[in-house]
């Protein structure tokens, strides 16, 4: 294969995950939906979690992007410095999405700031957005794709804690910002929190802890705890699907942590809607791909 | 108008402000008729340029949404609707107030909750908020029988005005009724009590730095 084969294969490859994720909810977040769904035996949630089933079953049957809002895409790639294709792979995502975004179709979603117009490709100026970490001595790219909704996007908040606050203070930061913004951001959502040192560290750890599957834990024992003591905190206040009124309000909390300054705690929150579209796949270095979110696809055929 | 068919209470564009009388927060309805997609700029242009909307929507319903539309092959301006789902209806929310009192508009469709100046305009003009399920974009494309007329284009697809022909368009729920009462607030102190004491709960929990 040329150089320009390879390019133009993993284009199309990422274009059609892309694509895929717009319409088929990852496995995780499907089983978890239906396991709280089930629970629930008021008219108002049941009628709700009806109806995003049936939702997500037409979705598929006349293959069109389940929400309407698909998103700013997210990138976020752990690629080994020997993968073949590093240089191009920037650029490359930027087309998988312009691909994308005619074939799927996904909606306009990039406006230029300043500009203030929409560019009707849904790219724009670093969008879509790529985060980067480089992995030594690898030939392999892992790639986490995400839509980012607005609705999702709005309760997004980072802040500096001081120590003194302790992890009293970020019950107080996480629970407050689900009262206020995560009722009207599509729960159950998925939470994510980023305990680290300054804003900038705790929010892309936020972020990150979405890329998480549903059900995992943070490796830290008491970070692990604190997962678990806000998931069933946030569930006691009962949002329910939409944040209209039911028996849980999350489909779990993921907490991503680093060390920090001693004089500051900075955190942030994330949420996943629970439309929560992000799809995770592995290249080789013969760009075989292997996706391990979504069952429901085969990105090599 | 109101029709009542089979289980389903569905409104029927033009809807009146006696339709709406009997309708409570919690009710789930439905919407026959036209409905408007509307949501942050045409408002502004609206309320705060005073820019008059280019399509009538007085008795009619508006969604707080930016669908993904198709053009239709073979002709030269005809769109069909792909996916729309409700979008924050928070958002509009500063500018909701006026522009029910400038368009007469009686169906607002959206997600999540609204405040005051909503609730003002709800009770003062004779107006509804509803939720449709959010996320919901395919049922809710699927209940739209045609796009009829498309205004403001240049604002790209989000934005533009698609003036919708709907058929039992729904599950609406009613969340902010014709008296005012807004089912978001009022459960809104709900949640926050239980907020408190889980809270409380957790604190003894982390204390993590000794």
């Amino acid at each position: 294969m040329t150089r320009e084969e390879s390019v133009k294969l993993m284009t199309d490859k990422m274009a059609k995950f892309v694509a895929h994720i717009a319409k088929k909810l990852p496995d995780d977040v499907v089983a978890k939906l239906e396991e709280l769904g089930a629970q629930e035996n008021a008219a108002l949630p049941k009628v709700l979690y009806e109806t995003m089933t049936k939702n997500q079953n037409l979705a598929v049957s006349l293959d069109r992007p389940s929400c309407q809002d698909t998103g700013v895409l997210q990138f976020w790639v752990k690629c080994g410095t020997k993968f073949p294709l590093i240089d191009d792979l920037e650029a490359l995502l930027k087309e998988a999405v312009v691909q994308a975004t005619f074939a799927a179709p996904l909606r306009h979603n990039s406006v230029e700031t300043f500009d203030e117009y929409n560019t009707k490709r849904n790219v724009g100026k670093g969008t879509p957005t790529v985060f980067w970490d480089i992995v030594p001595n690898s030939d392999q790219c892992e790639i986490y794709a995400y839509m980012a909704g607005g609705g999702c996007t709005l309760p997004g908040k980072a802040m500096v804690l001081m120590p003194g606050a302790g992890y009293e203070g970020i019950t107080d930061f996480v629970l407050d910002q689900m009262t206020s913004y995560g009722l009207n951001a599509c729960p159950p959502l998925l939470v994510g929190v980023g305990v680290a040192t300054s804003v900038e560290t705790a929010a892309l750890l936020s972020k990150k802890a979405l890329m998480r599957p549903i059900g995992s834990h943070n490796e830290n024992e008491n970070a692990a705890k604190m997962e678990k003591l806000l998931e069933d905190g946030i569930n006691a206040i009962g949002l329910g699907p939409q944040g209209m009124g039911g028996k849980f309000s999350v489909m779990g909390v993921n907490i991503e942590n680093t060390a920090r300054h001693p004089s500051t705690i900075g955190v942030a929150v994330n949420v996943g809607c629970w439309s929560h579209r992000r799809g995770h796949v592995v290249f080789d270095k013969d760009l075989n791909a292997t996706v391990d979110t979504h069952s429901t696809v085969d990105l090599n055929q | 108008m109101i029709e009542i068919r089979g289980d389903k209470k569905v409104l029927v564009t033009p809807v009146s402000a006696e339709d709406l009388a009997d309708i409570k927060i919690g009710d789930i309805v439905w919407l026959d008729g036209d409905l408007m997609t509307c949501r942050d700029v045409a408002h502004r242009r609206l309320v705060e340029y005073g820019r008059e909307l280019p399509y009538d929507i007085k008795g009619k319903a508006i969604f707080h949404a930016g669908p993904i539309v198709r053009k239709i092959e073979g002709t030269e301006d005809d769109y069909e609707m792909v996916s729309v789902g409700p979008t924050t209806s928070m958002r509009m929310e500063k500018f909701e107030y006026e522009f029910t009192k400038l368009t007469g508009v009686r169906v607002i469709v959206g997600k999540g909750g609204m405040g005051p100046n909503t609730e003002r305009a709800c009770k003062e003009f004779g107006a509804i908020h509803c939720v449709f399920p959010a996320g919901c974009a395919v049922v809710a494309a699927t209940e739209v029988e045609k796009i009829a007329e498309h205004h403001w284009d240049e604002l790209g697809m989000p934005e533009t005005l698609w003036c919708c022909k709907v058929k039992e368009f729904g599950p609406l729920i009613v969340s902010i009724d014709a008296q005012g009462r807004n089912m978001f607030e009022e459960n809104k102190v709900i949640f926050n009590e239980r907020k408190e004491a889980a809270k409380q709960a957790i604190y003894p929990e982390v204390k993590f730095i000794k």
